[in-house]
């Protein structure tokens, strides 16, 4: 087949499943932290309440479209876009599958770093909304965005490092590949506790989720940075935020859940999508779990814990880690 | 600081496990159009407006329902009896019941004023619409249907045998 | 003409334009937007010259981390409502020094561009410029500039930390 004709129906693909798991997790969400707090949950759209992203997706559609009076238009336009192309562009690198027509670019020798890159840039979304919307819950809600996510991003860094530094590549799939598939003591959250907690905390704050979801602090702020998005440009906002938390799932797979590997994957490379796919719904349920479960951190314990804990000990398991791989301690090398 | 750390690592797994407990809990929703909340049988709902079991109205049109609102949402507008065209007995009888449900408070002094029992609001079915219009309940709504096999109003009756209104209780005579 | 250049054209169009429509926005924070653009062209310049590693490092520090600080102060302080600058610079010998500086620059870039035209087009090399082999640069080779950037950063952390802290 011609490339660049696969490239285009693979990412096509990609798309696709990432828009439908985007409208299906929101379900997911509703319906799991339902039945947390003893609810049911949507019921009323179709059976079990299926068509209920369908109903929500097509109230947004016909909403007007409004735009506020004084707002600086070209950025108010633009930011619902910059916050959706960054995390759906996550996609590119993350090895869905074993077989090379389940990846996209999970090769690249850089993937990790573009991973980094992609989610540092994907700040911008929210900090130009709120700064365009004119309104000041909006714009202390984007500063606030902009804080925490800088903030994060570090120990995210260094819980990625640690992963790299263990692999000694930054390519996913040779990630994916040393985590020995088939023994499920190989994959890196066994190896690497520290670093997948650090991983997943710091995960919950760059996707602005409870408890860390002080970015949309109803109380204080409205709903901080998308407080004047309404209809379409909100439902961006909104798809932004739940692909990103599926593209952290799948991340965090890859990095220490042994991503797309399992029993019989050799035999039929199709299961290995079957693992991957159950793998990023666990995660996600446990950050619906988490959200069930956990009040929202105040806004400046949550800075000092990203800067006083969270780097701090990141930076030691940094340190510990290259000091066990230089000495050749077995299981780190 | 380590006090503090063992407290984290100790007590917020047992949140966690407290928030899974609930899954497995049969959920306390209830499902309203089709379900509904079982209501204590004095749970003030809506108004009705009561018969005698021969099929004539209690209510006489005396209006004080009416006077004893606070909310001022009882209309009530009466008219006079005839042996030919008898609604309640004694003299009178409401020609119009209006109630507004929208201004109804749900207090209940309506049902207190009444010196026939004739208006008792009871837990079934609430008053709900779509237009202000709809909200404002007519007799015809508020009254109950007649016992079975007892014609409705007006009913033709012999004459003195209602001559006076039947109060529920004997008048206090000291 | 192969689609790299042709994607080159188009991607170095795109960063000069956004460098110029820097220089001269009025707005701070629009400048600050267009010197991403510029920053995110110059990325996709580093993959055509097939160095990956330092188009990611170039988007996830400076467009990232460094211009997401820019936005924040902007923002905070207000300066994206302050319009232009007033016409008198504040330090006199700012403007004179700008102007010789440019002009060395443009004198080096045309020095380079003749000699190198003159030698022909650079042969087209395959360096393996990935993670792996930049390190081993960084810590073999080049180990005490490498260091040195380490120890003069460290200082440069040291100063922020002790210019931020509060004098009791």
């Amino acid at each position: 087949m011609n490339p660049i004709l696969e490239a285009v129906l693979k990412s096509a693909a990609v798309l696709v499943v990432a828009l439908t798991g985007f409208a299906y997790m929101t379900w997911i969400e509703r319906k799991f932290i339902g039945r947390l707090q003893a609810r049911i949950g949507p019921n009323r759209a179709g059976p079990f309440g299926l068509l209920q992203p369908v109903a929500d997706g097509l109230k947004l559609i016909f909403k007007e479209s409004i735009t506020p009076a004084n707002v600086d238009v070209l950025v108010y336009f633009l930011a619902p876009i910059v916050a959706v192309v960054p995390a759906l562009v996550l996609f590119a690198v993350i090895p869905f599958g074993s077989d090379p027509t389940f990846q996209l670019a999970s090769g690249i020798n850089v993937g990790a770093l573009y991973v980094m890159a992609v989610i540092g840039v994907g700040i911008y979304g929210m900090i130009l909304a709120g700064w365009a919307s004119n309104n000041k819950y909006a714009l202390l809600g984007g500063l606030r965005a902009s804080a925490q996510v800088i903030s994060y991003e570090l120990g995210l860094g260094l819980a990625v490092l640690s992963v790299i530094m263990m692999a000694s590549s930054a390519s996913l799939n040779d990630i994916v590949a040393y985590q020995q598939p088939g023994n499920i003591l190989g994959w890196l959250i066994f190896r690497q506790p520290v670093a997948a907690a650090i991983f997943a905390v710091t995960a919950l704050a760059e996707l602005a989720r409870a408890p860390f979801d002080l970015v949309e602090a109803e109380q204080e702020l409205t709903a901080g940075f998308m407080t004047e998005y309404g209809g379409m440009k909100f439902a961006l906002f909104y798809m932004s935020e739940y692909v990103k938390m599926i593209a952290m799932s799948a991340l965090f797979v890859t990095f220490f859940l042994g991503g797309w590997s399992g029993p019989f994957v050799n035999e039929a490379p199709a299961l290995s999508l079957v693992y991957f796919t159950v793998k990023v719904l666990v995660c996600l349920l446990v950050m619906v779990w988490v959200r069930a479960t956990l009040p929202r951190i105040r806004y400046d314990k949550l800075m000092a814990f990203g800067w006083k804990v969270l780097l701090p000990v990141g930076l030691l398991n940094v340190v510990i880690t290259a000091f066990l791989i230089a000495a050749g301690v077995p299981g780190y090398k | 600081m380590l006090d503090k750390f063992v407290a984290v690592v100790t007590k917020i797994p047992v949140g966690f496990a407290t928030v899974l407990k609930t899954l497995f809990r049969k959920p306390v929703t209830i499902q309203y159009p089709e379900q509904q909340k079982p209501m204590s049988a004095r749970f003030r709902g809506r108004h009705h407006l009561k018969r005698y079991d021969d099929g004539l109205e209690k209510c006489i049109g005396c209006a004080l329902c009416a006077a004893a609102c606070p909310a001022d949402a009882i209309y009530v507008e009466a008219a006079e009896n005839t042996n030919e065209q008898r609604y309640s007995p004694g003299e009178r009888y409401a020609k119009t019941y209006e109630i507004n449900m929208l201004r109804c408070i749900f207090c209940g002094y309506c049902e207190d004023a009444c010196p026939t029992n004739a208006i008792v609001l009871e837990p079934i079915e609430f008053p709900t619409g779509y237009t202000r219009e709809s909200m404002i309940y007519t007799k015809d709504m508020l009254l109950e249907a007649p016992p079975a096999g007892v014609p409705a109003t007006p009913q033709q009756t012999p004459p003195g045998k209602y001559d006076r209104a039947i109060l529920p209780f004997p008048p206090i005579t000291d | 003409m192969s689609a790299d250049f042709l994607l080159f054209l188009i991607v170095g169009f795109v960063a000069i334009a956004a460098a110029t429509a820097m220089l001269f926005s009025r707005s701070a924070l629009y400048a600050a937007l267009f010197l991403i653009t510029n920053f995110g062209a110059v990325a996709v310049l580093y993959l055509l010259l097939n160095a990956p590693f330092l188009a990611m490092v170039q988007i996830s520090v400076y467009a990232g981390a460094i211009m997401v600080r820019f936005l924040f102060v902007i923002m905070l302080v207000g300066a994206e409502r302050r319009g232009r600058e007033p016409e008198a610079p504040t330090l006199r010998w700012q403007r004179p020094l700008a102007i010789v500086l440019a002009i060395v620059l443009v004198v080096q870039a045309a020095y380079v561009f003749i000699t190198r035209a003159a030698a022909g087009p650079a042969p087209a090399e395959t360096v393996d410029a990935g993670p792996l082999s930049i390190g081993k640069t960084l810590i073999g080779s080049y180990l005490l500039p490498f260091e040195v950037i380490a120890i003069v950063l460290l200082a440069a952390m040291v100063g922020a930390v002790v210019l931020t802290r509060e004098r009791s």
